[in-house]
Formats: structure tokens, C-alpha cells, sequence
């Protein structure tokens, strides 16, 4: 009897979700979406088209972009300004009028889309899922196809529930070995990117793989999913396992009971099989991964805490040498400066790259009797998140330490709500992009994994964390 | 949508690799509505276009005179990568600009401009550097592009063929809504969920 084909975990997903194939492209069905604060845009254009929506049972929102992370409770009028709070209450009239589940600012299960999705047990293996936001990659690393749209497209969900797409290609990162301690899902991320760089994942879904992958949590794992959009790929995957079906289980809107046992059996026969071709395929020792950080403004400019800043001279590749020339202009920085020489001036621990609740765990284990020495903040992923963490006393650790425990939000990742770092500033942030301007007019980003970050903010400059571990 | 077919129009170059869509428009201005009287085109470029005092950088392109006007940018690669922001698109349109030629694009970006109407034509890298010199030294020179033909005149009459996607040509010159052509679909798509929820009556 012929052995059927083996296929990857993307190639099982798409299969199951062709409504209609025409070859060049295939008419695909959305199992989910989410909805945030800035798909006003879709709604508008929706409403003028005289569209409904078409499954509001499908789609779950939030207020995260625009939303403050103090003060809350004084509702709209704390709101940074007019637009935003405009923003804010479209978001309140969108879900109403649509039926769409909303999270609005006050709400207990208000968070950053990309924490409440896997959280609330909306996201699961096997999905396809959209939301109008380029991170929608995290979702992946519960073994969904998971992929960001913009607002026409996001439009298009709302009113179909499908969307046209040419088939990505496949391309598998394995990650071997054992991580050190200290090292984190968004050491392992950095470290891919600054591998393939900003535009190696382009028109392709990545699956990561290899035993360092296995060994890490779902958290660590949305953490390296959430940053597949900063090496340009469509998507990122990670094949459901135990450690997955565990975290599900129980959450609200995962299958119970019997629907529960049913799904299992569906997602266990996801994982790629043995013998799967991909496209491209990549390898990495995760034993050789060291605390990483950005030195310049894309993501792939980012090097080992050991490491020293790059002289652009010596890149082969003419654009990236142009670009690492404007790059250290802007971030004010000489070759042959040491990375643990660079000073900072404010430190930001949150985010959907970084805000679960594993990663405040790890940034307080940094913080736990030590003080910081430059003004810095934590905004919660969720709600939720903010909530379990002060059950576990992690918000007194941070205040103790001089840190600001803030409401959640996607506070100084975008900086559109209004907690951006003053003009010129140098930042360690754990947030997921390092562009010119992102967290505010010449602000200077170094990203981090949350330890880092806390080890920044500890003495002022960038910090190998594990010299802070020594003794703990 | 505006069908897309023929373009002759001001070109400007853009020589760094990674314009990311953060830069087209700052975050900042993705709050404002955007209006037929009031549209994106005052945020274009905005942290480069003008300095910490709101005044224009005179050094930047589209602040230089015949630029003004520009139909067209020729960019380095992976141009629009980063986040999913359709307001990068809608800054350029509102501009007046309809092309953008790249050796390669961000995904979500390249599928925001094709879904307003926009011409992302992907050129190799040698042909768009040949471009952009030729426009660095003559401001003010135009770009005809043809995408019928899939072919793009520089500004000393010599011609390149682009590559984009057949499904994507199609909608671009016809100008082809998505939703509509889903909806053709609708009787499909209904019974795919009916046999999808059935299997997996918790999705539903
Ligand atoms: S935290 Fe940052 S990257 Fe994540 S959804 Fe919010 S703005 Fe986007």
C-alpha cells in the first residue's frame, strides 16, 4: 500500500481550510479573529459599504493600543486625547452594534490582543486566525496559522469570514540543544533574527523546531512566535504538544468534557510528520545562545551581550552597511563601543513579545531585593496577568525595587497611548521593535528579554543578567 | 478600487533597504480618521519630512520642488516590512502615489497596497539602484509603468519587466473588490462550515 505523503504542520492546517482552490490562490476559511482598538478603519469601511458582519460568534476584542495604563479608573477622560478617546469609544460602539465579545478598557479580561487570545483558550491548535495587527504571529506557537491583515483585509474577515491567499512557503527553524539559564524565548528569537534577518522569512510560515523548542513553555514559545513578523514571515508555527494541550486545558473558550477528548485526538495528528519536505530549513545550537539585545533600529541588528558594537565597514552586503551606518548615527553609538558600556536611561517590561506572566516572574527574580537606578515601568500583558501576578506578590517586588506597576496595555511598545520615553532617550525595552521613532521622537531601543531588561534597570546599563545570578 | 493600468508620473528614489511602515507614518497619526475631504497624505514620511519644530526638512525628497508631485518611489528592499498598518498605504495614496518599485516587500504591506489599488512592481535590486542614480540625478524625472505589459520605462527610455503575481495583475487591472470576489463564493462557503463545525462543533 503506498505510504501517504508526509506534510508539515502548516501544509495539515491549510489543507483543512480550503474552501475554494484555483491553483495560484485558494480562497481561505478564518476560524477566528481578533479585534483591538485600531480596527475602527474596517468597521468604517464595513458600515459604508452597508455590511454586516458576517459571524460576530468568531471574533473577540480588545482595547489595548490606545488605552492608558494609569488612572483608569477615571475612564475616558484620562485618555491621552481626543482622537484616542475617540478611538476608545468606537471601540465600545463597534462591538455593541456588531455582537462581537469586547473587552473594553474597564473590562477584567482587557489585555494586549496577542495575551488574551491564548489566555482566554480563544486561540487553539489547528486554527486559522487573523487579526489586523502584524504579531498575530504569536498565536502559531499553539499550533495555529496565525497572521496579521491589514484593515481592508481585516474588513474582509468581518463581512466573509475568508480571505484570498497565495499559499506561503514552508520554511523550518530547529533550535537544538539546551538553553542556558538565563536565556529566554526572546533571546532564541533575536538570535534567529539577527541570523536570517529582517526580510528572511518574507512570503514564508516558519515552524521552529528541535529539542530547545520542546523544552520551553508555551509562554517562551508565544514569545518566539510573536517575533516570526520581525524576520518578514507570514506567520510562525510551533507543532501542539503536551506542554500545550496542558496550558489549554480548562481555559473559557476551549472545548470541555467530551469535545475536549474529541479535539485531542484532531490536534495530536497535527505536528509535522517525519520525512516532511520544507522549503528552506535552518539550524541553530541552542546551547551557544547567549542573552541577546538590539543595537540598532531593525531587529536583526542585535548581537550577544558580550559582544562589542559592529564597525559597518566590515559589511560585506552594501545595503546593510548603509543601513548600520544611519542606524548608529540615530542610536548615537561608535564601533568597538562594548554592549555592556551603553547606559540607559528608562527601562519598559511588558508587551505582547513579553508581558505573560512567566516573563514577570523572570524579571523579578532580577529585581527581588536590589534597587532600580533609572526611571522604569511594567504594564502587564493582561488583566489577568496583573492579576495572578500580584497573587503571587510580584508587584510588590517591583514597586520595592522603584518600578512603576502599571495597568495593561501596549503602552511604551507603540507609544500610542501616550507612554512614550522623552525625546533622545535611551530605552531597554522588552517590547519587539527597535525602529527609528517607535517609542517616541529619537528614542533610542535596545531590545531585551524581560531578565535583561530588569538587569538594565538595575545599574543603568546594559547587563549581562547573568552576573546578577551568580548568587541566587 | 480604481483599476490600475497605465502610469507615467514624477518618480522618487528612496535608497535605504527596510523603509518600515513606521516610518511611511509615524503610529502617532493612525488615530485620525480618514476622510474623502481629509486624508492620510499629511502624516507621509512625517518624522522625516519635518523636524522636532514642524518645520520641513529641506534635505528630504519629497520636500524638494518637482518631487512634490511624486507618482512613483523607487526603493531598496524588504520596503513596508513591519507592522500591518494600512495607513502606510493610504498615506501614500492620498499623496498621489500609486507605484512603489522594490526588489521585495513586506508581506502584509504588499497585500494593503495591492488592496487599495496600488502598484507594488517588484524589480531586481541592480535595476532599481540603475533607477534610483538616474533619478537622484535628474529631479523631477518620470517613470512610466505598464502593467499590461509588466514593464517599467526609467527616465533614459530603457525598459524593465516587473514581476507580479497573475491573480494580483488581474485585480489591480480590473480593480476588483475582495469581498465581492468572496462572496461569488458564498454557496461554497457555507457548505465548508457546515462540514467544518460538524467535525469541530467547538469552533463554532
Ligand atoms: S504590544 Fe506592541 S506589538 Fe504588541 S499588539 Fe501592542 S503595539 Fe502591537
Amino acid at each position: 500500500m503506498p505510504q501517504p505523503m508526509p506534510l508539515t504542520l502548516f501544509e495539515k492546517i491549510w489543507r483543512q481550510h480550503v474552501v475554494v482552490d484555483k491553483g495560484a490562490e485558494a480562497l481561505i476559511y478564518i476560524d477566528r479573529n481578533l479585534l483591538h482598538d485600531g480596527a475602527f478603519h474596517a468597521f468604517g469601511a464595513l458600515a459604508k459599504e452597508g455590511r454586516k458582519v458576517r459571524k460576530p460568534r468568531q471574533h473577540l476584542a480588545t482595547c489595548d493600543h490606545y488605552v492608558p495604563t494609569s488612572g483608569r479608573e477615571k475612564g475616558l477622560a484620562n485618555v491621552i486625547d481626543a482622537d484616542a478617546r475617540e478611538m476608545i469609544r468606537l471601540f465600545d460602539v463597534n462591538g455593541a452594534e456588531s455582537g462581537i465579545r469586547s473587552f473594553g478598557m474597564n473590562h477584567p479580561q482587557q489585555g494586549i490582543v496577542h495575551v488574551i487570545g491564548p489566555e482566554t483558550g480563544f486561540t487553539q491548535p489547528g486554527i486559522t486566525l487573523t487579526c489586523g495587527d502584524s504579531h498575530t504571529s504569536t498565536h502559531g506557537a499553539m499550533g495555529a496559522y496565525a497572521f496579521g491583515v491589514g484593515a481592508t483585509n481585516l474588513k474582509q474577515v468581518l463581512a466573509t469570514q475568508c480571505l484570498w491567499q497565495k499559499k506561503p512557503k514552508t520554511f523550518r527553524i530547529n533550535v537544538d540543544g539546551n538553553l542556558s539559564a538565563g536565556i529566554s524565548g526572546k533571546d532564541v528569537a533575536l538570535a534567529i533574527i539577527a541570523k536570517i534577518g529582517t526580510a528572511g522569512g518574507t512570503g514564508h510560515v516558519l515552524e521552529y523546531a528541535g529539542s530547545a523548542i520542546r523544552a520551553m513553555g508555551m509562554e517562551g514559545r508565544l514569545s518566539v512566535c510573536n517575533m516570526s513578523i520581525e524576520a518578514g514571515a507570514r506567520a510562525g508555527t510551533i507543532a501542539p504538544d503536551d506542554t500545550t494541550y496542558q496550558y489549554l486545558a480548562g481555559r473559557e473558550y476551549a472545548p470541555k468534557g467530551k469535545q475536549w477528548d474529541e479535539a485531542l485526538v484532531l490536534w495530536r495528528a497535527l505536528p509535522t510528520d517525519d520525512g516532511a519536505a520544507f522549503d528552506r530549513e535552518v539550524s541553530l545550537d541552542g546551547n551557544a545562545i547567549e542573552p541577546m539585545l538590539t543595537w540598532g533600529t531593525t531587529p536583526e541588528e542585535a548581537l550577544p551581550v558580550s559582544a562589542a558594537i559592529p564597525d559597518p565597514a566590515s559589511f560585506a552586503d552594501g545595503n546593510k552597511r548603509a543601513h548600520a551606518e544611519s542606524a548608529l548615527r540615530y542610536m548615537g553609538l561608535k564601533p568597538g563601543t562594548k554592549l555592556t558600556d551603553i547606559e540607559v536611561d528608562r527601562v519598559f517590561i511588558g508587551t505582547c513579545t513579553n508581558g505573560r506572566l512567566d516573563d514577570l516572574r523572570a524579571a523579578a527574580a532580577v529585581l527581588k531585593g536590589r534597587k532600580v537606578t533609572v526611571p522604569s515601568w511594567v504594564s502587564p500583558g493582561s488583566t489577568q496577568v496583573k492579576r495572578e501576578a500580584e497573587a503571587e506578590g510580584l508587584h510588590r517586588v517591583f514597586e520595592e525595587a522603584g518600578m512603576e506597576w502599571r495597568a495593561s496595555g501596549c503602552s511604551g511598545c507603540a507609544a500610542m497611548n501616550g507612554d512614550i520615553v522623552p525625546d533622545g532617550m535611551r530605552a531597554a525595552s522588552t517590547s519587539n521593535r527597535n525602529f527609528e521613532g517607535r517609542q517616541g521622537k529619537n528614542v533610542r531601543t535596545h531590545l531585551m528579554s524581560p531578565a535583561m531588561a530588569a538587569a538594565a534597570a538595575v545599574t543603568g546599563r546594559i547587563t549581562d543578567v547573568r552576573t546578577l545570578m551568580g548568587d541566587r | 478600487m480604481e483599476p490600475f493600468t497605465k502610469l507615467t508620473a514624477v518618480a522618487a528614489p528612496f535608497d535605504m533597504a527596510n523603509i518600515d511602515t513606521d516610518k511611511i507614518i509615524p503610529a502617532r497619526f493612525l488615530r485620525k480618521l480618514r476622510t474623502a475631504e481629509k486624508g492620510y497624505d499629511p502624516w507621509l514620511f512625517y518624522d522625516l519630512r519635518f523636524d522636532a519644530d514642524g518645520n520641513e526638512r529641506p534635505d528630504f525628497t519629497l520636500n524638494k520642488a518637482p518631487w512634490r508631485n511624486t507618482g512613483v518611489i523607487v526603493a531598496g528592499p524588504n520596503f513596508g516590512c513591519g507592522s500591518s498598518r494600512e495607513g502606510a498605504a493610504y498615506a501614500m495614496l492620498d499623496w498621489g502615489i500609486r507605484c512603489v518599485i522594490a526588489p521585495s516587500f513586506g508581506d502584509i504591506h504588499y497585500a494593503n497596497e495591492i488592496q487599495n489599488g496600488m502598484l507594488p512592481a517588484i524589480l531586481p535590486e541592480e535595476h532599481c539602484a540603475t533607477l534610483r542614480a538616474q533619478l537622484a540625478a535628474t529631479t523631477g524625472a518620470s517613470i512610466s509603468v505598464d502593467l499590461e505589459s509588466q514593464t517599467i520605462t526609467g527616465p533614459d527610455g530603457a525598459t524593465y519587466a516587473f514581476s507580479i503575481e497573475p491573480i494580483y495583475k488581474e485585480r489591480l487591472l480590473k480593480g476588483l473588490d475582495d469581498v465581492g470576489l468572496v462572496l461569488q463564493e458564498l454557496p461554497a462557503i457555507e457548505s465548508f462550515e457546515k462540514r467544518h463545525f460538524a467535525k469541530m462543533p467547538w469552533l463554532a
